[in-house]
């Protein structure tokens, strides 16, 4: 159905077929010229890496001299790399962390600002967007003045009122609450832009009907809203689950002094540990295979996201 | 009565939940702008400081003047725009060809588009360094707007724009002997320029806080762009902290940022969302 329409679109082009095979592959050319940047750029700067990185993959290559196969000995050595296997932990916790709380929260002023009932829906949707566009390396880096663990805003307030502070930065779990911390302001008004459109897509009958029926709002929310936001919401967990495993600049300014890593590599993401083996260490080689095994896993587990999803469908 | 109360009641918990919301997003500006303008030994006072009495620009004169933070500005707009410009005039070329032609091979090649979207950057890092380095390309411009110069993304979005265009209208242009360049000069891009303004604005903010990318490329001080004079400020202060200077350069990265942001707001959300509610 969908292809026959694309026929009848595109009908025009069909008809110059008539005046012979030579105008029709002359005409044949332009839509291959106008795709081929694309494709040309592609081949040298991303499918020649991407086979390039696999082969480094199998090697202890520096960066110099010959490619040595090494067999499977980066693939044997990854097993027993703790700090690697921490990164990737770390994203998940990151997940559990901050991905369904953000969700939550991005959906709630979502349905709120879509309400008639509130005014100002575009005041306040410009103030909780506008952390989106700031760099996250001055992000990060304000937010270590807001969480220093010996001076920092929040601790400060804390102390002023003789409360215990707490060391923010410089334990694990601080650590991570703070970055949650930034992530959120940096990515709820984004989330909640995306689910705005999508809540503007929906027709607003299905929730009044329900509301005439005897349900109140928190129940026409969870109810009705929520499975009719679905795809939607499935695209908002997925990049946020992508990007918490690919956490890079925020890093680098709020943990500055540990690398990025955090306080015993609690913020450590498998993007870091790759930089740090090829760009620190020179083991372009070994963080290949590092790369690689990030890609796969990922790629599996925006899979059971998406099997998730759609099982909850039926 | 009472459920004139009760209205009241939500009402005044709804809008001060947004107001709590909003005041956490404002929060870390305030403190940014906050400390740059404070003297160095007010910032970590307690009880904290907003607006110090000793209000000071020496922050702002001493990125101005010492880090050259204008040179670095200039380095960052000459590549956002640059970057920009290229990837919106590929962009819409690639667009167009798929939105309005047919020929051999169409499904697969824009599978393969599609599929470009699931490679994580950590993956091609590597190599791509390699080429960079071997084309001593590292140390110039060049590796942050080439490879980047036709993106999948933007292909996709502009497809869908231009799928929307009347058919009757580049018809007619082509019996007035119109080529099929000048149709998407002439025609195309005049009707989708709401469209690239949007993909336009994602594509600059994308350019100016690219962090990674540079931070592997430029390694010299005088081609810095303006993360990466943020970090390396950041990174040497190690033992002798300054934090006024970075805020003073933070606020700096910002500022264009936000001018385009407030000015162009409608368009910005229209570019992020098309993506995501359509796919």
């Amino acid at each position: 159905m969908k292809k026959k329409n694309l026929d009848q679109r595109e009908g025009i082009i069909d008809q110059t077929q008539k005046r012979g095979a030579w105008n029709e592959i002359f005409k044949a050319r332009w839509p291959y010229a106008f795709i081929s940047p694309f494709y040309i750029l592609f081949m040298i700067f991303g499918a020649f890496p991407l086979v390039f990185s696999f082969i480094l993959s199998f090697t202890n290559w520096k960066g110099t001299g010959a490619l040595i196969f090494n067999n499977f000995g980066n693939y044997k050595l990854i097993l027993d790399d703790k700090v690697f296997w921490q990164s990737m932990e770390n994203g998940l916790i990151l997940f559990f962390m901050y991905v369904p709380f953000q969700t939550l929260l991005a959906c709630v002023l979502a349905v709120i600002l879509n309400s008639k009932r509130v005014r100002g829906f575009r005041f306040f949707r410009t103030l909780i967007f506008m952390p989106y566009i700031s760099s996250m390396v001055a992000a990060g880096f304000v937010f270590q003045l807001l969480f220093g663990s010996r001076n920092g805003l929040f601790n400060s307030i804390l102390g002023f009122f003789s409360l215990p502070t707490i060391p923010w930065l410089d334990s694990v779990w601080g650590a991570r609450v703070a970055l949650c911390a930034l992530i959120i302001w940096a990515w709820l008004g984004y989330n909640m832009v995306i689910i705005l459109a999508g809540l503007q897509t929906i027709s607003s009958e299905l929730t009044e009907a329900a509301m005439i029926d005897g349900a109140n709002s928190v129940q026409a929310f969870f109810l009705i809203t929520i499975p009719l936001l679905r795809p939607v919401i499935l695209f908002c967990v997925i990049t946020s689950t992508i990007g918490s495993f690919n956490l890079f600049g925020e890093l680098m300014s709020l943990f500055h002094a540990t690398g990025g890593e955090g306080p015993l590599n609690a913020t450590i993401t498998p993007l870091l540990a790759v930089f740090g083996q090829a760009f620190h260490n020179f083991k372009l080689g070994y963080a290949s295979t590092q790369a690689y095994v990030y890609f796969v896993l990922i790629f599996v587990v925006a899979l059971l996201q998406l099997r998730f999803f759609n099982k909850e469908v039926d | 009565m009472n459920r004139k109360i009760s209205r009241v009641l939500v009402d005044i918990l709804l809008y001060g939940f947004l107001v709590v919301i909003s005041l956490y997003m404002i929060l870390p500006f305030v403190w940014m702008v906050s400390s740059s303008l404070k003297p160095e030994s007010e910032i970590f006072s307690v009880p904290p400081i907003i607006f110090s009495k000793n209000m000071t620009l020496d922050a702002y004169k001493t990125v101005i003047v010492d880090g050259n933070i204008l040179r670095v500005l200039v380095n960052t707009f000459i590549i956002a725009a640059s970057a920009t410009i290229a990837r919106l005039f590929f962009c819409s070329l690639g667009g167009f060809g798929f939105a309005k032609y047919k020929f051999i091979g169409k499904g697969p090649l824009f599978a393969v588009l599609v599929a470009t979207l699931v490679v994580p950057f950590s993956v091609t890092l590597i190599p791509l360094f390699v080429i960079m380095s071997r084309l001593k390309w590292t140390n110039t411009f060049l590796p942050l707007i080439i490879p980047g110069a036709a993106s999948a993304f933007g292909i996709f979005f502009m497809r869908q724009y231009i799928s929307t265009i009347n058919n009757e209208l580049l018809d007619s242009a082509r019996i007035d002997g119109a080529s099929e360049f000048s149709i998407f000069l002439r025609i195309i891009l005049p009707i989708v320029a709401p469209g690239m303004t949007s993909l336009g604005l994602i594509f600059f903010m994308g350019s100016w806080n690219d962090f990674l990318w540079p931070l592997v490329i430029l390694k010299k001080p005088e081609l810095f762009t303006l993360p990466i004079a943020i970090n390396q400020m950041i990174q040497s202060m190690i033992g002798r902290p300054v934090y006024s200077q970075q805020m003073a350069a933070a606020v700096i990265s910002i500022i264009p940022l936000l001018i385009i942001f407030l000015v162009f707001q409608r368009r910005f959300v229209e570019g992020i969302t098309a993506g995501a509610v359509k796919g």
